[in-house]
């Protein structure tokens, strides 16, 4: 057994995975070999001040860096992409390779052929992160960029529709100063489940303010366990039909804030419709029935769509409409879907009804908003090319260029691709296969080697993504190179963590600084990249950069590595979102085209009258409710009768850490399954079950339980895809069921719109 | 009286917990744990039950809570009792310790101890279990869990205080009855906690808890 006392050195360091918290550890390092991994245990952990405590996954780094998947040499593919035949190759030749076929790309096809899939397996370091294959793409005349995230895209393009921004909530902590608080969604306990950030800050809430919440949700999160006082469990997809009925319940018993919608909102009713629109468009007479579809929103017509009792939507209703203020949010589960855009703007139709933007103790209905510092970010220059995809559409600018156009795929900057993607860089992504919708079709799109010719792929580890690169560089871990952190989702603090190298790169890991460097260097554009700095020359610029935000920073850089880790108390009260505009609407109008919110959006329908759809999806100048594809009640139901959503889980951040044993131990990947569903198909607790539907199957024990609802099952999404020889699945991983089609605006992705069956694996 | 005011004891607030893990996984590296060894486990207790209406609507009455164990280093620890060899023993401060030049591996305390505190490593043939990081407290640091929990719903001190805390119902599902050896740890409960004859609920993780 590895001595774990007394050791040489004790160093700060990082969690930056995307979950965004980013908690500070603390490194026991002995012999030059991480032994132990502490978190923060300085201070007097009082609020604003408190310890930013690392969950499980921070904590279980050393089984991370030191895993016997962890790539310690460059690596040239052998076998077929996705076999994970490689062979060896020293540095100069994978750089060699690497610039000649970069070279020739953009010579051939010009610089739209290179893109830099998304990837957050490294958020956070600044001197490490993404921005260094931009900043060397850009100097070498550009690349395909992309918007989105696969986190946000459907809220991020609704709310924009509303109010003009899609950031625009209070703090979590405000709501211990309302009488009320709702989350659709919204599982902080295990999306960010920091100890110095939002689960931190949720449990201190509501412990000190006891403020009521009702969390909506398909599955009884670990966020209901920790704060909720009632769990509504609602339809996977349905939270907007719920919301109309709510508003039903609102507008006919004269629960809405009236002059709030008078004056702040447009669309509301035919008074605040804008000009040329007929009687019959405006929000009021959608939800009473008196608009084109003819049908009012009640309670009982949500009922059967969400599964909640029209008598507790009625209540609900009630509930909401005369709590003041209340904290009404939404996380981002409820977008992941094919109506998602619909879906985040309809939630945000309760506090806009209620006249709870902007006020203290009341939201948006956005997500809770974070504090921290705009601390800077490499300079990555400017890319020549303006071009932009989507970035969950980076599988069809392969498959399909010419059909890839601004009015069906939300291209930006042109009218249509000129050119497919030739060459993919994939740094700390697990996007290229595992992340990414529809495995299988994937899978297809990347064996044919002639579409996309080169993928370069820079990870710690052996990921299912890495088995599909053409050439595997081994990445630094976070342990073997310095860099600054900025806080992730403070709400009373922000930090900055400075970070040494801890140990020595394992094996014959590289910096993507120096990767970059080389690749610049045979390019011929190395000191424009380097700017004559050394990389610890960067971290200590960067650092500078830095004071430039907080002078309060000392002025010495080495004695701020010392230190490690600063802390900032947010002063006041909680930040309300939207206050300047709440207190006078005319000086401080919304980025919106009227700079008022927009619950009727003349841009959604213009745009729904310009864009091609396919059929089905919809587009509306309303925060609607519509039925798409996947959902119960399509012809595909009848096959397939189970909705599959996949809830992030414990054991890993999305598929960072998805080969650590510890945490596997510790968190087990099953799906969850009600027990009503599990008798049906006499599936046992632990029975190994089949999930399939015509996309692909998985494999995965059960865990049969009544915490999630009848006819919904929920895999733990970012398991890492383990394929049999057929290509099934064999280790629960969700998007071997999920879908390429992408939402109707943001042409975000869908995946939690799954239908499939489930059967039990005979033994 | 002098072993009980030396005591040490664990508190949990189950209203906190979140079943995160953070606790046994800090455990886990601070003791170098090999698979399969957990000094701290959580257990997720969870009941309730579903009524399909028939305008395709659901009643439930679901409830979930965590409970975080480890050794509870108790007043009538009964693994010492039934060691062949004295091995298991309490130290001067009441932690309830594993010589490991005596144990012989037998497994006994494993099979006596309600909680399930006493561990076999197959590797070194011999029992294990939570120490209270006995080299923590000496130098006034609190135990890895304790300073793990991300929602601070871990704590520990002196048992002669901590006994006395009114908001502490030990007896709560899934949890052993009390009087098999005299805990000392301070339960605040879950405000969906059931108590020790619930029937309506199980321990819905066993997988993750299961003995080495």
């Amino acid at each position: 057994m590895t001595d774990t006392t007394c050791p040489d050195k004790i160093l700060w360091s990082v969690c930056n995975v995307n979950c965004g918290s980013r908690c500070a550890l603390r490194v026991h390092v002995k012999d030059g070999t991480v032994v132990k991994i502490e978190t923060d245990n300085t201070g007097e952990d009082t609020p604003g001040a408190h310890e930013i405590r690392a969950c499980l996954r921070g904590r279980a780094l050393r089984k991370w860096i030191y895993s016997p998947e962890r790539l310690l040499h460059p690596l040239k593919r052998t076998g077929k992409r996705g076999e994970g035949q490689f062979a060896r190759i020293s540095w100069e030749e994978a750089i060699e390779q690497i610039a000649t076929k970069l070279d020739q790309v953009i010579k051939t096809h010009g610089n739209e052929a290179v893109h830099r899939i998304y990837g957050t397996g490294n958020l956070g370091g600044v001197v490490s992160g993404r921005e260094q294959i931009d900043r060397l793409m850009n100097l070498l005349g550009g690349q395909l960029n992309h918007y989105n995230s696969y986190s946000t895209a459907q809220i991020t393009h609704g709310l924009q529709y509303t109010y003009g921004v899609h950031e625009c909530a209070n703090n979590l902590s405000d709501m211990a100063n309302s009488k009320l608080a709702v989350f659709f969604g919204n599982n902080t306990a295990e999306t960010r489940m920091s100890g110095g950030g939002s689960t931190y800050d949720l449990a201190r809430v509501k412990k000190q303010s006891n403020v009521r919440l009702i969390v909506i949700d398909p599955r009884h999160s670990d966020t209901a366990v920790l704060a909720a006082d009632e769990w509504i469990p609602i339809r996977p997809g349905t939270d907007a039909a719920l919301v109309c009925a709510l508003a039903h319940v609102l507008i006919t018993e004269d629960l809405v804030d009236q002059p709030f919608l008078d004056r702040y909102c447009v669309g509301y009713d035919v008074a605040t419709m804008p000009p040329g629109f007929l009687a019959g468009n405006s929000y009021k007479e959608y939800i009473l029935g008196t608009g084109p579809d003819g049908i009012p929103k009640t309670p009982q017509w949500a009922s059967s769509i969400t599964g909640i009792p029209a008598e507790r939507i009625i209540q609900l209703a009630r509930e909401i409409g005369t709590a003041k203020p209340a904290y009404i949010a939404q996380g981002w589960g409820p977008q992941r879907h094919a109506n998602g855009e619909q879906t985040a703007r309809a939630i945000c139709m309760l506090p806009i009804l209620t006249g709870n933007v902007g006020i203290q103790g009341g939201n948006s209905g956005g997500r809770e908003a974070p504090f921290g510092f705009a601390f800077p970010s490499i300079p990555t220059g400017s890319n020549p090319v303006s071009t932009s995809i989507p970035c969950f559409l980076w599988t069809q600018a392969i498959e399909d260029p010419k059909g890839f156009t601004d009015i069906t795929h939300g291209l930006m900057g042109k009218q249509h691709l000129e050119t497919p993607i030739k060459f993919i860089w994939s740094f700390a992504s697990n996007t290229l296969v595992n992340q990414h919708s529809d495995i299988r079709h994937t899978h297809d799109i990347l064996s044919d080697e002639t579409a996309c010719e080169m993928i370069v792929l820079i990870d710690n580890v052996m990921t299912s993504s890495a088995t599909y690169a053409d050439i595997v560089l081994p990445g630094v871990s976070v342990f073997e190179e310095s860099d600054l952190a900025y806080q992730g989702y403070g709400v009373e603090m922000a930090a900055l963590i400075l970070r040494p190298k801890a140990i020595e790169p394992l094996g014959e890991c590289r910096t993507l600084f120096e990767i970059c460097s080389d690749i610049a260097n045979r390019l011929g554009v190395g000191r424009e990249f380097t700017e004559d700095r050394t990389r610890d020359e960067w971290v200590t610029y960067m650092y500078h950069q830095c004071r430039q935000v907080r002078d309060d920073l000392p002025k010495n850089f080495e004695q701020a590595m010392q230190t490690g880790l600063f802390k900032w108390k947010r002063q006041g009260p909680p930040i309300v979102g939207l206050k300047d505009f709440r207190e006078n609407p005319e000086a401080a109008p919304l980025k919106t085209p009227s700079g008022k919110i927009e619950i009727f959006s003349k841009r959604l329908w213009d745009i729904a009258h310009a864009w091609q759809l396919p059929d089905g999806d919809v587009i509306s100048a309303l925060p609607e409710y519509h039925q798409t594809w996947g959902m119960p009640g399509t012809p595909e139901s009848a096959r397939y009768p189970l909705q599959l959503i996949g809830h992030h889980h414990k054991q890993r951040t999305h598929s960072s850490y998805g080969n650590n044993p510890w945490l596997q131990e510790a968190a087990v990947q099953s799906l969850w399954i009600n027990p009503l569903d599990a008798e049906a198909r006499g599936i046992s607790h632990n029975d190994l079950v089949c999930v399939f539907n015509d996309c692909g199957q998985t494999q995965v024990p059960a865990k049969v339980t009544p915490r999630i609802m009848p006819g919904v099952l929920s895999l733990p999404q970012g398991a890492w895809y383990t394929p049999d020889k057929q290509g099934n699945d064999t280790n629960g991983s969700i998007n071997i069921l999920t879908r390429q089609r992408p939402s109707p605006l943001a042409k975000g992705n869908p995946q939690h719109t799954n239908l499939v069956e489930v059967r039990k694996v005979s033994p | 009286m002098t072993r009980e005011l030396n005591k040490w004891a664990f508190t949990l607030d189950a209203q906190q917990c979140t079943g995160c893990k953070t606790c046994m996984v800090a455990c886990k590296d601070k003791n170098n744990l090999a698979l399969g060894l957990r000094w701290r486990r959580v257990a997720e207790y969870c009941g309730g039950q579903w009524m399909p209406l028939p305008d395709g609507t659901f009643m439930q009455d679901v409830f979930t809570y965590y409970v975080s164990v480890s050794c509870n280093h108790c007043m009538d620890p009964i693994c010492t009792q039934v060691c062949p060899t004295t091995a298991m023993h309490p130290d001067e401060n009441g932690i309830v310790t594993v010589d490991q030049g005596k144990c012989m591996g037998c497994r006994y305390c494993e099979w006596a101890c309600p909680y399930g505190a006493p561990q076999f490593d197959a590797d070194a043939g011999r029992m294990t279990k939570c120490n209270f990081c006995e080299d923590y407290l000496s130098e006034g640091r609190s135990p890895a869990c304790v300073s793990a929990c991300p929602t601070r719903a871990l704590g520990f001190g002196p048992w002669d205080e901590l006994e006395k805390d009114a908001r502490s119902q030990p007896d709560i599902a899934p949890l052993p009855d009390i009087k098999i050896t005299t805990p000392c740890s301070v339960l605040v409960p879950h405000r969906m906690s059931r108590t020790q004859d619930d029937v309506t609920g199980t321990i819905a993780n066993p997988e993750e808890n299961k003995d080495a």
